[in-house]
């Protein structure tokens, strides 16, 4: 979705309150990052009025435990705990860079930039509030090259700034159009002046990052959190998910009718609820391109939570679901994207560099009619050769997506190897970049 | 702490040196990368590690604790 299209919103937000009784504690209703209605961003007049004013500034260190007790965890993709990076950077002994993630390069993922779109003063208070409890001086909102969008923000920290509500000055960076280039190394790497590309760790980037200090990094929805956290406290944060992964997320749908949707979702909502499971509906790609697929039936039994999805080879990542139509050719789609995750690779390892091409080849091989008996072989051989030998998780994750379609697709590619196809129209379905990186200078 | 070997693959260049000097621990995948045996590094084999990781063309080579991975 661009910004500016429409959010639908869960039913049932108990955010409208009347005038007077807004300092209240808003209920466990959804949504809690977006407005209750409309999509239409919201400005710092309308946002004051809706929130109180932001606790904890000028008191390092202080919300660190109420992090913890809310069960934070990081809604870029790799749910790491919020405190733990808070408080690794706070007790680092130079003083630390705080960025704002805002680069989406999940090709198939709207969320933040219609977080950044609709509720820029949210993400903000966040990203104020993260660098005055680890004590940060130098803070910046890390987002993909978008003038509408980067405009907006930059009027926003300008509102602030003017009304005196920010301390610490916050940069508008470019994140340069790549999948990779949220990656945290990467990301630092970007920010210090270098192409956007992941590097090798140790030092992990809270110990050493952009230009060589401490950073943390967080990605904007979890800032998001973060500020309605700091206002409201755990247990109302805990009043939604469930008791191991606490509070809502926004995911990205991708229905099989081709509608696609963001929303503010529990953690622990059923997938069935969240995308149409029927008989239009052969399987539930969960986590992006990164994840993995599961057949529709799966899906059914399983609920959005990584204690459901992790035993099933998958995770909740940064909450992009994408039901494929029964009548598509889920190896063709795997084929296609695993041939733009390849193109996608930074080119710095020899493993990926050279793995993921052949395994995208392999992978178009038993996409075909009849296809050599041996390309999946070699492709499980490669598979198990880039696995963990990568600077990033780039290898494991797109091994991780082409091993889920080989499972769940068995079906689809024996029609293949009887010169049928479900789909030999191969009409796309996931979403893809029209463009991808062709020279160094794409990575700046 | 006994430390584990690792090569930064964002450096190596697939020269292969490391798989000649340590072939207890490096073998080669077939594009000429090395490929690591996880773990401490065995004491016997500290000396042709250590020899492996200053004579690496590139410098790719790191003795790392293992928590690193």
């Amino acid at each position: 979705m661009t910004p500016g299209t429409t959010v639908p919103q869960s039913a049932g937000s108990r955010w409208d309150q009347p005038r007077g009784q807004r300092h209240q504690h808003p209920g466990s209703g959804l949504p809690r990052l977006f407005p209750a209605s409309g999509a239409v961003p919201v400005d710092l007049r309308t946002h004051l009025s809706r929130f109180t004013a932001l606790p904890y500034l000028g008191q390092p260190g202080r919300l660190i435990p109420v992090l913890k007790a809310a069960g934070l965890t990081g809604r870029g993709g790799a749910a790491f705990p919020v405190h733990r990076k808070l408080a690794a950077v706070a007790d680092a002994a130079t003083r630390p860079v705080v960025i704002g993630n805002g680069a989406e390069g999940e090709p198939a993922s709207d969320k933040d930039k219609s977080l950044l779109w609709i509720s820029p003063h949210l993400v903000l208070d966040g990203l104020q509030l993260a660098a005055e409890t680890v004590g940060s001086a130098a803070v910046g909102l890390y987002v993909h090259r978008n003038d509408r969008l980067q405009d907006q923000l930059r009027a926003a920290v300008a509102e602030r700034a003017e009304a005196r509500l920010d301390r610490i000055p916050v940069e508008i960076i470019d994140a340069p159009p790549r999948f990779l280039a949220g990656e945290e190394s990467a990301l630092a790497s970007r920010i210090s002046g270098e192409p956007a590309m992941p590097r090798f760790k140790p030092p992990r980037v809270f110990e050493r990052g952009v230009a060589g200090r401490p950073t943390l990094v967080h990605n904007v929805e979890t800032l998001a959190h973060l500020a309605l956290i700091a206002r409201y406290g755990p247990d109302w944060f805990r009043g939604a998910g469930t008791a191991d992964e606490p509070g809502s997320m926004l995911c990205t749908l991708h229905q099989a009718d081709g509608r696609r949707d963001v929303v503010e979702t529990q953690l622990g909502t059923p997938l069935g609820s969240l995308v149409q499971l029927g008989p239009g509906t052969q399987a539930v790609l969960s986590g992006g391109y990164h994840g993995a697929w599961l057949a529709a039936e799966d899906a059914g039994q399983l609920t959005l939570s990584n204690a459901d999805l992790r035993p099933a080879g998958s995770f909740v990542g940064a909450g992009v679901l994408a039901a494929l139509p029964a009548d598509r050719c889920g190896i063709a789609e795997t084929a296609r994207v695993t041939r733009y995750l390849a193109l996608e690779s930074a080119g710095q390892c020899g493993p990926c560099f050279n793995g993921l091409p052949r395994i995208a080849a392999a992978l178009g091989e038993v996409a075909s009619p009849r296809p050599d008996p041996r390309a999946v072989t070699d492709m499980m051989r490669w598979a198990g050769l880039v696995e963990g030998r990568g600077a990033c998780h780039h290898p494991d994750g797109t091994v991780r997506f082409v091993r889920s379609a080989l499972q769940v697709f068995g079906e689809e590619i024996r029609l293949h190897t009887q010169g049928r196809c479900v789909d030999p129209a191969r009409r796309p379905f996931l979403p893809l970049p029209a463009r991808t990186a062709m020279d160094p200078a794409d990575w700046n | 702490m006994r430390k584990e070997l690792r090569v930064d693959p964002t450096a190596c260049s697939g020269h292969g040196l490391c798989a000649e000097l340590v072939p207890e621990l490096v073998t080669l995948d077939e594009w000429g990368y090395p490929i690591i045996a996880r773990g401490p590094v065995p004491p016997a084999l500290d000396k042709h590690v250590r020899r492996a990781v200053t004579d690496c063309p590139v410098l790719a080579l790191k003795l790392l604790p293992p928590a690193g991975r």
